[in-house]
């Protein structure tokens, strides 16, 4: 079903292209040996490079030449053989140099492919026009002091990869599923730790729109900086709803950069950008071209690891999971391999459901991470076992799961110190049955002259008995033969 | 090429250079000049030539990732206008 936005004359579809920066993970900065590290103090990670002092001059830094190099491998990207930097020419407080380096007509990274997960299980291939590498500004604060700026040029000089997206994109949902899977990538490579709350993930979307069916590409908005992606889904939909209104009230929309202010959900235009498409940019004279080594390139090939569209298919192969189910594990590395632990040797959807359903939601409610989960994989494995084998009914294996969240015992030690083993003996069940039967009289009357629905409630009353422990199909084929008769 | 007067209104404004209304005519007339003497460079045939972009034919040397540089924020900030606990302070620049 396409998005499509209803105006007053009919139908508009939106058209979005996403810009991603994405901070490149390495020790050192892009042309300088000061620190990456987030959370210094002020100017503590500042080299006189970042700092623009005259006379200082960049040399790259030959891991954030590799981390680029890894991503566009891992968005099946062209890798540029030849790429050049150029100096982006503005003027901002926390921009010392008056420019930024960055890539402009030859990029590190060119044309590649990026396929989206959406929730109904289909995918869709979003293309990629490029990927650069660029210095990150420094940081500006406005609010410690009623007239000045605070500025730290910690960040200044810090790599960045700016992806662009092509205008593939058509609805909010599209641009979260693109910003989702962008970041389980980076996050896989090790290139970028995707964080978007503490900024070493950043989105820009061009949005427009146009009637359904159409090819034009009408004057688009750029919203910048928005820090969530359902920050960048609300921006996406108020753009658009935006352009529509003033189409169809006879405006025109005017290309420019604006800000969503997410505490009222609206963007709003950004005035002192107004000259900033006028970049002025050139080759850096500081800078020689990028050439890579072919050999790089192959030897950083190797290193990829199983991303996450091929574990996806293997898992749905393997494990004969649903796409749905598939997408939802793979999505981080850590939550893949807690699930292939589990269901190692085991049944595979019911790995998946007591994975994506009890553990999960025992996980949030821990607020500890899978790499510190509140219950081991081994132990879920275990417990997996025990219902298995007849051990633990469904119900007994949910108290046990509880149990196991509370104390982080295994499974086995649980059933065995709290004597929770299900009950199959057809002895103790009858006996169960029989009491509850010469109790109620009654009741046994209505179920006999026809009242079917009275029979849960003799199951529920045998369960009481016997503490949960009696095994519910046995309950339901005794009690059955004991009303007959 | 040459360039009007509201073009080298804009580049000075650009470049943060404050230019006199009176001297933007003859500003234009030397801008305009400069180009047309570059331009001359069009002349040449560069049919199948790659653009260049440095005059030596070295590529870009690397560093290692290896932290070398920084913890001298006091240096860093010596030469500030102004400066307040370790950050550089600025009149209030916000959207």
């Amino acid at each position: 079903m396409a998005y499509l936005i209803a105006g007053e004359t009919g139908d508009w579809e939106v058209v979005i292209g996403l810009e991603v920066h994405a901070q490149v993970i390495s020790k050192a900065k892009l042309f300088s040996g000061a620190a990456t590290d987030f959370g210094a103090e002020p100017n503590d990670q500042v080299s006189f490079v970042d700092a623009g002092f005259p006379g200082m001059l960049p040399v790259i830094n030959r891991v954030c030449v590799e981390q680029a190099v890894k991503t566009g491998l891992g968005l099946q990207a062209a890798i540029n053989p030849t790429s050049v930097f150029a100096r982006k020419n503005y003027f901002y407080a926390d921009l010392p140099q008056g420019y930024q380096i960055s890539q402009y007509e030859l990029p590190i990274i060119g044309n590649g492919v990026l396929l989206i997960d959406m929730n109904d299980g289909t995918t869709r291939p979003i293309g990629i026009e490029r990927l650069h590498l660029e210095q990150d500004a420094g940081k500006s604060m406005h609010d410690q002091h009623p007239t000045k700026s605070f500025i730290d040029l910690n960040r200044s000089g810090v790599a960045l990869m700016e992806i662009v997206s092509k205008p593939d994109l058509r609805s909010p949902e599209e641009a979260g599923a693109y910003l989702t899977k962008l970041r389980s990538i980076l996050r896989y490579l090790g290139t970028c730790d995707g964080n978007m709350q503490e900024g070493s993930m950043r989105c820009d979307a061009n949005v427009s729109v146009r009637p359904p069916g159409s090819t034009e590409l009408r004057t688009r908005c750029e919203i910048k900086n928005v820090n969530s992606i359902r920050f960048v889904q609300q921006a996406i939909e108020y753009e658009a709803r935006r352009h529509i209104e003033v189409y169809e009230s006879g405006g025109t929309i005017a290309q420019e950069t604006r800000l969503f202010d997410s505490g009222k959900g609206i963007t709003r235009s950004m005035r002192s950008k107004e000259h900033a498409h006028d970049y002025r940019y050139f080759p850096d004279p500081d800078l020689l071209p990028l050439v890579l080594d072919p050999a790089m390139v192959e030897r950083i090939r190797l290193t990829l690891p199983e991303l996450p569209d091929e574990k996806k298919e293997r898992f749905m192969r393997d494990y004969a999971l649903n796409a749905y189910d598939a997408g939802v594990l793979v999505a981080e590395q850590s939550s893949a391999s807690f699930f292939e632990t589990v269901a190692k040797g085991r049944d595979a959807k019911a790995a998946a459901n007591l994975v994506m359903g009890d553990f999960f939601a025992a996980l949030n409610a821990s607020g500890k991470t899978i790499d510190d989960p509140p219950v081991s994989a081994a132990n879920l494995g275990k417990l997996l076992d025990l219902t298995a084998d007849g051990t633990l009914s469904g119900r007994l294996a949910k108290d046990v799961f509880a149990l196991m969240v509370e104390t982080g015992k295994a499974p086995d030690v649980l059933v065995e110190e709290r004597g929770l083993k299900q009950v199959t003996d057809t002895g103790a069940i009858e006996a169960a049955i029989d009491a509850v039967m010469a109790a109620n009289p009654d009741k046994v009357a209505e179920v006999r002259s026809g009242k079917d629905k009275l029979l849960g409630w003799f199951v529920g009353q045998v369960m009481k008995q016997t503490q949960g422990k009696a095994n519910p199909g046995v309950v339901n084929d005794l009690l059955a033969k004991k009303m007959q008769g | 090429m040459s360039l009007d007067k509201a073009t080298v209104r804009s580049i000075a404004e650009l470049a943060r250079i404050e230019v006199a209304e009176d001297e933007l005519d003859h500003l234009a007339g030397e801008l305009s000049n400069i180009l047309t003497f570059v331009e001359q460079l069009a002349q040449v045939d560069t049919e199948g030539v790659a653009p260049m972009t440095s005059v030596v034919a070295m590529s870009l040397p690397m560093r290692e990732d290896a932290v070398t540089d920084g913890h001298q924020a006091e240096a860093v900030l010596a030469n500030a206008p102004e400066a307040q606990d370790g950050f550089f302070t600025v009149p209030k620049v916000v959207e």
